[in-house]
């Protein structure tokens, strides 16, 4: 487990945060955390609701100063000099929409604007990215007309115009349908490709989980733990589990007799039980059904997911 | 991408902020209404019926015509942005506070600029004033400059939504007219009606106009533009102070 210490090579390193802390009145959202990302990553910034991800975010990128500690954006303090760091930067806040009252290529095309993009280069880029969000027919539409799927890939393809070296993303697929999810999981991983670092927050653990290098999970204000999603996954040999229906419904407390089950839980016509021994209660839930006259209609051996590793490091 | 030329990164910041600003706000409802259609009823309530010398009257009109233009559109872009989600997407852009600021003051000040040279073209074919231009038109500037940071300073409060600013912005801004001097001229108010009349940048602006439009001045031009021009940078300043407050609430 990495933890806080991440002394890796220090060129490699893009976002590098030590010590920082934001108080709001009597509350500290913030309470010094510190971590790097390195160049190329997708890095995972998990946390429940309230536990600091977006204050973190508008730290990062220069919306609010902290009460103490450092940022550096590619070797740039971002209290010291914002402008130079914001031009390394891509950002989809939270909250942030675009101009419904422009069209979808104004929308690009300001963004661009702000980054000294000059006239001709840009008209050709805003073309090549509605091309590639799928939105060149509605170029010319105010967004106001968009579905929320639309109006993100615009907000999107504003926000990579100026091809950033760092790619902030808070809860970008949020409340999305299913298709516009998956382009926008896409672009990232396009842009990752490309070596654009991306820092991303997200509440849905799977999206993390299929797309981050690194994710560090932050519970009230302070960062629990970062690592990789695979090893924060075996972490927890408890939450091992085996998933079984049978064609009858049982009475669970036959099951939980044995001692190789930890805990037992009902999901519809299943029954889910966190073992940490697989292998021992798959074979014992074969005799068990067949002394019972039972039926088993599935089964599968399912590992910790990064859902269980975040609900066991935030409880 | 790297910056070379950071004044180069500051004045497109603000050059861009008040084209995105004229696209979006200068139709909008409340710009209609609080900066053309309040000082035209305005000014229809107080000449229509009542044999009014418009010859006389004129340049206080042309500055309450250009207060209200010039402070209509900056009340209105802060709270708009924070209610509509775009403030927090436009401060991630490679700008400063005061970038936006100046963006939103320049959306105001080129406002308050066309709608009153159009005013005063037209007003030229019936009146007939032997205008002293330079003057004029470095009033103008100076003026609406003042004003429209004025406009800006009035967007600072955090609230939820744009018409409770356009509400609060016109209980500053109609105040301000009935002090300056516009409906009844300087050299007749005496004593602390006078002296309030000091207190508003329009009465500097008609003193100025009316110089420009019949060689008369009350104050001194010094002063006129010294005021309006201390005016500005107190508003500059409480804009500059109040936004960076109040940046991130109503987010």
């Amino acid at each position: 487990m990495e933890n806080q210490n991440l002394s890796n090579n220090t060129s490699n390193k893009v976002i590098e945060v030590s010590k920082l802390t934001k108080r709001f009145e009597n509350i500290t959202a913030v309470d010094q955390i510190c971590f790097t990302v390195n160049k190329d990553e997708i890095f995972g910034f998990l946390g429940p609701n309230g536990a600091g991800k977006t204050t973190t975010i508008r730290m990062l990128t220069g919306l609010l100063t902290p009460d103490s500690g450092d940022i550096f954006i590619d070797n740039i303090d971002i209290r010291r000099d914002s402008i130079k760091a914001k031009m390394k930067m891509g950002v989809i806040p939270e909250m942030g929409n675009i101009y419904a009252d422009l069209t979808a290529k104004q929308n690009i095309i300001l963004s661009g604007r702000f980054y000294g993009i000059p006239k001709r280069e840009l008209g050709n880029k805003a073309d090549s990215l509605l091309e590639q969000f799928e939105l060149y027919d509605r170029k010319n539409d105010l967004v106001r007309k968009f579905s929320r799927g639309m109006k993100q890939r615009v907000n999107i393809a504003s926000t990579i115009v100026h091809e950033p070296e760092i790619l902030f993303l808070d809860e970008p697929t949020s409340g999305l349908d299913v298709q516009s999810q998956r382009m926008i999981k896409n672009i990232i991983k396009q842009m990752n490709q490309k070596g654009t670092t991306v820092f991303l927050t997200t509440h849905n653990i799977e999206e993390a989980n299929q797309l981050c290098t690194r994710v560090a999970i932050i519970n009230k204000g302070k960062i629990v733990v970062i690592d990789r999603p695979e090893i924060l996954r075996r972490t927890f040999k408890t939450t091992q589990s085996v998933e079984i229906s049978f064609d009858k419904s049982i009475d669970d407390t036959l099951i939980k007799k044995s001692d190789l089950v930890n805990r037992i839980e009902r999901l519809g016509d299943k029954w889910k039980m966190y073992t940490d021994n697989p292998d021992k209660l798959v074979k014992y839930l074969s005799r068990f059904a067949e002394d019972k006259g039972l039926t088993i209609i599935a089964m599968e051996i399912c590992r910790a997911s990064l859902e269980d590793a975040f609900v066991k490091f935030t409880e | 991408m790297l910056i070379k030329y950071p004044n180069k990164q500051f004045f497109r910041g603000v050059m861009v902020t008040t084209e995105k600003n004229i696209r979006i706000y200068y139709t909008k409802a409340p710009v209609m209404i609080f900066g053309l259609l309040f000082p035209l009823f305005m000014f229809l309530s107080f000449y229509l019926g009542r044999g009014i010398n418009l010859h006389f009257f004129f340049p206080g009109f042309l500055a309450m015509s250009l207060f209200f233009t010039a402070s209509s559109v900056g009340p209105l872009i802060t709270p708009w942005e924070k209610q509509a989600g775009t403030y927090e997407r436009l401060l991630s852009f490679p700008v400063s506070i005061n970038t936006i600021i100046l963006g939103d003051i320049a959306a105001g000040m080129i406002f308050g600029i066309i709608i009153n040279i159009i005013v005063i073209i037209i007003s030229q074919v019936f009146l007939n004033y032997s205008i002293d231009i330079f003057i004029l038109l470095t009033g103008i500037l100076l003026a609406s400059f003042c004003f429209s940071s004025l406009g800006v300073l009035l967007a600072s409060p955090s609230v939820r939504a744009p018409s409770h600013i356009m509400m609060f912005s016109s209980l500053i801004r109609f105040p301000l007219i009935f002090i300056s001097g516009i409906f009844i001229p300087l050299e007749n108010l005496h004593g602390i009606a006078r002296i309030l009349t000091y207190l508003s940048p329009i009465t500097y602006l008609v003193d100025i106009f009316n110089f420009s439009f019949k060689g008369e001045s009350s104050i001194s031009l010094i002063i006129d533009f010294a005021a309006l021009f201390a005016f500005t940078v107190v508003f500059m300043y409480l804009s500059n102070r109040f936004h960076k407050r109040n940046l991130m609430k109503g987010l």
